[in-house]
């Protein structure tokens, strides 16, 4: 029985550092930052409430390694790589309009 | 048998064993999740790469639909709460708990649809439509519609999803592993939306 209480306590945990960092998200909408620091930090807070949600709501932290390394590693390899190369071939372009 | 389990000179991927020590349903679940994270990405990159390839770039997002946004990403994260919860509740035994906390978990997504319908329809009387709009650049139409479309969808289906699983919990027809997949398919959900959300959204407000 506590044993559940602790998990439940867990997950509210979670939940709660996901809205603040949602909220911090929002909040830095609207701070006036460079571009390219904004992006990033955004992409980072997202890769952390995506791992969190993966580590604990879809409970991969509690199943086997195997599992995760069958699952994460090349995944995060394919969606780098497709982020990698096509994103600065869209600045290209837009310096090759006239 | 027994003493083949404890001989640690055999391998776990020597067969005759799940090496993953998951249910087949659950595996199935976390391949479709790693095959769906694809496609999200490309659309993701899709609309990524018109956006910094345009000049003029539409940002339609006015600061009440940041707002609506935000609580829409509310809706979705409380509901990934309950859908923990259900699952606990599930593990438990007690189909009852279990099948309330997915009715409540079905409650997010349908707000999650309706807030998110109102603003699509908001962004076509404006003349925002996938087809084109004021500013001239119909790609984000296309884009735009197409990666919250396709998520949407997903909220639909997960939604019926759901609504058939609690159902069938309560009954006695499908097993604790059964809610455990159906909340794998909610979290993805929700974790797609943890990157449309700061990527389409937030975004619009800077550049």
């Amino acid at each position: 029985m506590s044993d559940e209480h602790s998990h439940n306590r867990l997950y509210l945990t979670v939940w709660v550092v996901l809205l603040v960092v949602t909220v911090v998200e929002v909040v830095l909408a609207y701070v006036n930052l460079s571009i390219m620091l904004m992006l990033s930090t955004l992409v980072i807070l997202s890769v952390f409430k995506a791992a969190l949600i993966v580590a604990y709501f879809m409970h991969l932290r509690f199943e086997k390694f195997s599992l995760f390394l069958s699952l994460i590693p090349m995944l995060l390899i394919c969606v780098i790589l497709m982020f990698a190369f096509p994103l600065p071939d869209g600045a290209r372009v837009l310096e090759l309009k006239p | 048998m027994a003493q083949q389990a404890h001989d640690a000179s055999v391998s776990d991927w020597a067969g005759g064993r799940s090496p993953f020590a998951v249910g087949s349903k659950k595996l199935g679940m976390w391949l479709f999740i790693l095959s769906d994270t694809l496609t999200f990405t490309a659309l993701l990159v899709a609309y990524t790469y018109v956006r910094v390839a345009n000049e003029g770039w539409p940002r339609p997002f006015e600061p009440s639909s940041i707002a609506l946004a935000s609580v829409m990403t509310f809706c979705l994260l409380s509901s990934s709460l309950t859908m923990v919860l259900a699952v606990a509740a599930a593990h438990r035994g007690d189909r009852a708990t279990a099948a309330k906390w997915i009715w409540a978990t079905i409650a997010g997504g349908l707000a999650f649809i309706v807030l998110h319908g109102y603003e699509w329809m908001q962004l076509i009387e404006h003349g925002v439509t996938p087809f084109g709009n004021p500013w001239g650049v119909p790609l984000f139409g296309a884009t735009f519609f197409t990666l919250t479309g396709l998520h949407m969808t997903h909220v639909t289906a997960g939604v019926i999803y759901l609504a058939i699983v609690a159902q069938g919990f309560r009954g006695g027809r499908f097993d604790s592993e059964d809610v455990e997949v159906s909340g794998l398919y909610w979290h993805f959900v929700d974790l797609v939306w943890m990157f449309i959300f700061p990527l389409v959204y937030l975004l619009s407000n800077v550049i």
